[in-house]
């Protein structure tokens, strides 16, 4: 077996150009494969990060920790507040030493640090770093929303210009993560707003995930299935900030079973309302709990007008089941799965970026009609 | 009642799940501390437990023939998935897995172990307060095949109320075409087809699904791939190593029962097959058989011009001196098992009449490779400078399994300068570049399905036949020939026989 070990190439510049980080990214690529013909640049997407300059080390562990969903080329731009030259460190580096007659994986990494100024108009330094033909990914933690909308928007069609020629947006897919904003309509106004023009995977909708497809799981059976149309109480418990993934999963349910939303109203921290559903009124509530380490969903309760319960808590091992049959007897058991942690939320959001989820945006705008 | 009034309506809260929901199953795993269930079985279910993936309900039974406990079977499977799964454990999801895990001891053929085991799953149904589908894993020695699905039957543990029964077989399913029809007929007599989930693992390799994908998702292709554009096709499947422990195995089997009857003509198969009206398991299975069925099984004087059979000798493999297969621990002085085969075979149908297919397979050979290779007709005048030109060859397009999984094309290009003097070069495409997500292990694909009951990766009854309809007079021509079985020395490129089996001007591809 190979020697594991990361082994980089690096080229820093200061006061440079686009055009020269992406000729020093090319011959970086091209001496790794001429000193070995077993390094193979990744092609699989581009992650474009706009960050803090002061915040970049976080950002940058968080990055690290995805693991094998590591975009294939990651250009992190880094905002200094009046900044107004571009300097630029690029680094070609493999996990490991191909073994003979195999190949390793090259990942690009290229920092920019830049100053506000750029914002605005980011795609024209960001289009010569990104691979052509591949899709390309933002993700902007830290707000710079006027960037954002520069890699998203058609070229020819920024605010205030008018440019001839409408070409295709640089960034095809807007990685985010709703519970970053402490006011839930802003967050999901802000998603249904990019959501007009880029395709968005959410963090707050992929904490959902598991609990989405035990739910699935759990009415599945064809018995089952039928208490859907039952149903007339869905709880949903989840960390203090998170409430959004509560939104987005009621939403969901709204969504797919075809229930009309009404706005929730605030009792205390409680959400509580109702959806129409087919046969009547669902009671919908979405309550914070105070003990939870990680952030996501604690619970969901589903009662049926039969008197039915499906409970799924977060429990060791995967999430505890708790059904309640018609006649009151009560069963508990595991549905097995590992928690991804918050590594692997974002290592999931970066590989939702190259597949399509239809019932997403049905979901989110479901969501947004909840909080009126 | 109507086929409509029948069906549910689909469950709307699954659309758009990548992991779709399996109906609450219990697994009998039969040889449950075997090697394959400690490799393969119980590491693949760890790792879709890992992922949430198994079904809500679960449960596992093991069976064999050591007097274990349940509390020493999950001692065991634990271990097990430590020492092989492909990813580290979360502790709490591996206790969870097995933390329930049922062990009934007793041999295969032992009526009380069905009665237990009927018992085990009733309490199982007992526990979950519903039917679970029951799906029973084969993981034994061949012979024990029929006797498990037989008493399975004489307990009444074939079908069942509000439940599936499922019952997987591992290969080899026969070892002539006698024998495979008689153990279709015997497990057709218990098992109805669409119950029968035939086990070659090769399917679910993702590697072998892309096949699939790169034939029927571009366009670009198929103008090309028809006996008008294609020349020839090899597909190999070489291996450096040799056959390890497993003499016992290998000295009565062989490289064409071990690999080309099932791993190569599947891949035959989905090379050639035409495009099926769905994926779904009849569909693309209908396709297969035709192409199998479109091989000219061989005459037994004709088995000698279109096969080589050769065993490797003593040689030099990475650097380190190997022994020949005769002096490898377990294999009789006098064996006459070939450790090679390659064949020529051709599919009669309208697409592919008069091309060429070769098929080879060794143990011991230079390095590991599985691959396809296309080999298109030459251009019909060649205008270029041929002085100075280096190895103008056709094009080829070679579909690489293992193991760098690709694609690439070999293409003419103008060497650089002021003659206009071609070379060829390599258009080449690597699948780890492209994509995030890891492959699953092909078993775990595979488990899954079966509990699912899609069909589509597993070989269905009439396509074993006609798989064994192929290899069979080879089989019964090499048994009887006399003479030398010829050598290739270990560490090589396979024996020079097999250059004569090629047509032409074709040469084999380095491997």
């Amino acid at each position: 077996m190979g020697t594991v070990s990361v082994t980089d190439s690096v080229w820093s510049a200061q006061d440079t150009s686009p055009g020269a980080i992406e000729a020093a990214l090319r011959k970086l690529v091209a001496e790794r494969h001429a000193e070995n013909e077993g390094y193979v640049p990744a092609r699989a997407l581009n992650l474009v990060c706009i960050v803090d300059r002061e915040y970049s080390g976080e950002i940058a562990n968080r990055l690290h920790g995805v693991g094998r969903f590591h975009a294939s080329r990651t250009v992190v731009c880094s905002v200094e507040p009046g900044r107004s030259t571009i300097d630029a460190r690029a680094t070609v580096a493999s996990e490991c030493d191909p073994r003979p007659g195999q190949f390793a994986v090259l990942r690009e990494t290229v920092v920019v640090s830049i100053g506000e100024r750029h914002l605005d108009d980011l795609d024209s330094i960001v289009d010569p770093l990104v691979v052509t033909d591949l899709a390309t990914v933002v993700w902007s933690p830290h707000g710079h929303s006027e960037a954002v909308n520069a890699l998203t928007k058609a070229s020819g069609a920024k605010a205030g210009k008018n440019m001839p020629g409408v070409g295709a947006a640089l960034a095809q897919v807007v990685l985010l993560d709703s519970a970053d904003e402490p006011d839930h309509a802003v967050a999901l106004d802000r998603s249904c707003a990019l959501a007009e023009r880029a395709y968005v995977v959410d963090l707050a909708w992929l904490r959902s995930t598991p609990w989405r497809e035990r739910v699935a799981s759990a009415f599945d059976p064809a018995d089952r299935r039928a208490e859907l149309h039952t149903l007339s109480k869905v709880s949903v418990r989840h960390r203090a900030d998170s409430a959004v993934s509560g939104l987005l999963l009621l939403g969901w349910l709204c969504a797919r079973l075809g229930w009309r939303p009404e706005a929730l109203m605030h009792h205390g921290d409680l959400l509580r309302g109702h959806a129409r559903g087919r046969r009547g009124e669902v009671e919908l509530r979405l309550e914070p709990v105070g003990d939870m380490s990680v952030p996501g969903l604690a619970g969901i309760e589903l009662t049926s007008d039969r008197g039915t319960v499906l409970g799924l808590e977060r429990g060791e091992g995967g999430l505890t089941v708790r059904r309640r049959e018609v006649h009151g007897t009560e069963q508990t058991w595991t549905v097995l799965g590992a928690s991804r942690g918050e590594p692997g939320i974002l290592g999931e959001g970066i590989r939702q970026a190259l597949l399509r989820d239809p019932t997403f945006r049905p979901a989110l705008t479901a969501g947004r009609e909840l909080l009126g | 009642m109507s086929t409509a009034e029948a069906r549910p309506d689909p469950n709307p809260l699954a659309e758009g799940l990548e992991r779709l929901p399996v109906h609450a199953t219990a697994l009998v795993i039969f040889g449950a501390t075997g090697d394959l269930a400690r490799r393969k079985l119980l590491p693949a279910l760890y790792n879709l437990a890992h992922e949430g993936a198994l079904p809500e309900r679960f449960g596992l039974v093991g069976n064999a023939r050591g007097d274990l406990s349940d509390a020493d079977f999950r001692d065991q499977a634990i271990a097990a998935v430590r020492e092989f799964s492909r990813r580290e454990p979360d502790e709490q999801v591996l206790a969870k897995l097995f933390e329930h895990a049922r062990y009934v001891p007793g041999s295969f053929d032992e009526g009380g172990v069905y009665e237990r085991l009927g018992e085990v799953l009733s309490e199982l149904d007992e526990v979950a307060g519903r039917p679970l589908s029951r799906c029973f894993y084969l993981s034994t020695a061949p012979g024990f095949f029929p006797v498990i699905v037989e008493t399975l039957g004489d307990h009444g543990l074939q079908d069942r109320e509000g439940g599936e029964v499922r019952v997987v077989i591992e290969k080899p399913f026969g070892t002539t075409l006698a024998e495979a029809r008689e153990l279709n007929e015997r497990v057709l007599a218990v098992f109805d087809e669409q119950q029968v989930f035939r086990i070659d693992h090769y399917l679910g390799k993702e590697t072998v699904q892309n096949v699939l994908a790169f034939r029927f998702a571009n366009g670009m292709f198929e103008p090309l791939w028809n006996r008008n554009y294609i020349d020839h096709v090899q597909i190999t499947a070489a291996e450096d190593i040799g056959i390890g422990s497993r003499a016992g195995y290998y000295d009565s089997s062989g490289a064409l029962r071990d690999l080309v009857q099932n791993h190569m003509l599947q891949l035959l198969t989905l090379l050639c097959m035409e495009p099926p009206i769905a994926f779904s398991a009849d569909a693309v299975r209908d396709e297969k058989v035709k192409v199998l069925r479109a091989i000219r099984a061989p005459a037994e004087e004709q088995v000698a011009e279109m096969s080589v059979r050769a065993q490797y000798a003593a040689g030099t493999v990475a650097g380190q001196d190997v022994p020949g297969y005769l002096a490898e621990e377990g294999v009789p002085g006098d064996s006459t098992t070939e450790t090679y085969a390659a064949l020529r075979l051709e599919v009669d149908n309208w697409r592919w009449a008069g091309v060429p297919m070769y098929l080879r397979t060794g143990k011991r050979l230079a390095r590991k490779v599985t691959e396809i290779a296309v080999t298109l007709k030459p251009v019909p005048h060649l205008a270029f400078d041929r002085e100075g030109s280096v190895g103008v060859r056709p094009n080829q397009l070679i579909l690489t399994m293992q193991p760098n999984e690709g694609v690439s094309l070999t293409l003419g290009a103008k060497i650089p300068g002021t003659r206009m003097r071609i070379r060829p070069v390599n258009m080449e495409f690597l699948y780890g570049t492209a994509f995030l997500s890891q492959s699953p292990e092909a078993y775990e694909r595979l488990i899954m399905d079966a509990m699912r009951g899609d069909a589509t990766l597993f070989t269905r009854n009439d396509e074993v036949e006609a798989q064994w309809r192929i290899c069979d007079p080879i089989e019964s021509a090499w048994a009887t020939a006399r003479g030398q079985l010829p050598l290739y020395a270990a560490g090589s490129q396979g024996p020079a026989e097999a250059e004569e089996l090629l047509a032409g001007d074709a040469t084999w591809r380095a491997i």
